[in-house]
């Protein structure tokens, strides 16, 4: 392992629960503990405890911090109250993604961004470069560390250690100090696996004790879950990743998340550029498509159709869940349709594929 | 981590038994830990003439995929339909499975394999 790789605070941990550590965009991070297929079950039935403090940090504070969200950001930040969380994005005035992530409400003069890892410093320089007088920028993602509890079990096993009642935070909102194990900590009801849960945000000299407090609470229920269940669990869920399914060259309108972008709320960096694409029709998407043949579909494979290559393959994955071998993949939009035929080029030779709508998994809700 | 001491290994993970004029191939203990659940097998082509060091098989896990070579030339004379349908025996039973089995043209191919005590080392070399 590389000597400048960075470390979260819960590194230690990682260490005792013997996991298997790999370089993550410069962090030193476990790939899996006990296997990633048994943590991607785990986290689908009861609960997975995940270390994401390599997540970026960056508050925006000002007078007219909502005007300036608004306008660096797709979604319409204006629509949020007090303690409510925004998936959005930030594009370029082509259209292009600079990073998915989302935001915090503290109040319409405070909001906290919380961005990829991989994109900090290039995120940081970007609204830096935008932001009027007025309008305070601060990395802070040193200040904390982020822990997710992830699970069909993550209420229950959270509860016995919270000093309040953690239903009152409904999904996509947070508490800003919630005591954990006595533990000052922030909450929302968010996370990355299609599953019920939260994420939570404290202190990084903290991180170790909460930790362990949240497995000694959850007992058998839970477990230590690495970045590969991360992987399969947000694929599985069709959560899209940058560097997959975004990335500059890739906008929001052609992976199909349109509801993020409000055309017709206010001005915003790419609007226009958006608003001709969905104008126009965007002329390639993102499809689901499910694998006929045998084969795994990896990121970067060539999707043909009539021996013409027509796209690439974002991601794929043989779905613990499912039990069946699916994928996304960006392809010209006349080839976009449910139940289209493709071929995946797996090593150079065509495989069966079909579009499907509707196949990835979706929990079933309360 | 298991190495079997009657059998042969490549510095690709492979593992080797020679029975006769024939070979057996499969992946070594070290090779199923570190490539991790294992969930896809594209295995051999029965009856086609392989070379040493030709990728004769895919092994897939949830993260990696990875290319099977054979140290040997020749002929594949037996594979491991079960594999097709359960990928994850590799990950099970390592030495139990193999992938493929091949008839020799010139067993020399053999001298350039690892002792288990070589292939030891090598493991511990690479951490």
């Amino acid at each position: 392992m590389k000597e400048s790789l960075k470390r979260t605070p819960l590194y230690e941990m990682h260490q005792e629960h013997q996991g298997k550590m790999i370089d993550f965009g410069g962090w030193e991070l476990p790939v899996q503990y006990t296997g990633i297929i048994q943590e991607h079950h785990l986290v689908r039935t009861k609960a997975g405890l995940f270390d994401v403090s390599h997540m970026g940090e960056i508050q925006v504070t000002g007078e007219e911090a909502e005007a300036f969200i608004r306008y660096l950001l797709t979604n319409d930040v204006t629509k949020l109250k007090d303690q409510q969380v925004q998936y959005t994005f930030m594009c370029y005035p082509d259209g292009g993604v600079v990073d998915d992530l989302l935001v915090y409400r503290y109040s319409p003069q405070h909001y906290l961004l919380v961005v990829n890892a991989s994109n900090v410093d290039k995120d940081y320089q970007w609204i830096l470069s935008h932001a009027p007088e007025g309008i305070k920028v601060t990395d802070v993602s040193d200040q904390y560390a982020q822990i997710a509890v992830q699970g069909p079990q993550a209420q229950e096993i959270l509860q016995t250690i919270s000093d309040i009642d953690l239903s009152t935070i409904r999904f996509f909102w947070f508490k800003p100090r919630v005591l954990l194990a006595g533990i000052e900590c922030m909450v929302s009801r968010t996370g990355y696996t299609g599953e019920d849960g939260f994420e939570i945000y404290l202190p990084g000299d903290k991180a170790v004790q909460l930790w362990k407090k949240i497995l000694a609470a959850g007992g058998d229920n839970i477990a230590p879950a690495g970045l590969g269940a991360r992987d399969t669990l947000r694929l599985e869920a069709k959560l899209p990743l940058y560097g997959q399914e975004l990335g500059p060259d890739i906008t929001p309108l052609e992976v199909g998340l349109d509801m993020f972008v409000k055309l017709d709320s206010g001005d915003f960096i790419g609007r226009e550029a958006l608003r001709q694409q969905k104008e126009n029709k965007p002329a390639r998407l993102l499809v689901e498509f499910e694998m006929i043949g045998r084969g795994i579909p990896r990121s970067h494979y060539e999707v043909h159709k009539n021996g013409e290559n027509i796209g690439y393959v974002t991601s794929g994955l043989h779905s613990p869940t499912l039990g069946k071998t699916i994928g996304l993949a960006l392809v010209q939009s006349q080839w976009s349709e449910p139940g289209q035929e493709l071929d995946i080029m797996i090593r150079s030779k065509p495989v069966k594929a079909r579009v499907t709508q509707g196949a990835f998994y979706k929990r079933s809700k309360k | 981590m298991q190495v079997p001491k009657e059998l042969m290994y490549t510095d690709e993970h492979e593992w080797i038994k020679v029975d006769g004029e024939r070979a057996v191939i499969g992946i070594t203990d070290y090779a199923q830990h570190n490539l991790g659940d294992i969930v896809f097998v594209e295995v051999p082509e029965l009856h086609a003439q392989v070379a040493s060091g030709d990728a004769i098989a895919v092994v897939e896990s949830v993260k990696a995929v990875s290319s099977i070579y054979t140290p040997v030339g020749g002929t594949i004379v037996e594979i491991n339909d079960a594999l097709e349908e359960s990928p994850e025996l590799l990950n099970q039973e390592p030495y139990e499975q193999f992938i493929a089995i091949i008839e020799m043209d010139d067993p020399s191919d053999l001298d350039d394999l690892m002792t288990p005590e070589e292939y030891e080392k090598f493991c511990q070399a690479q951490g």
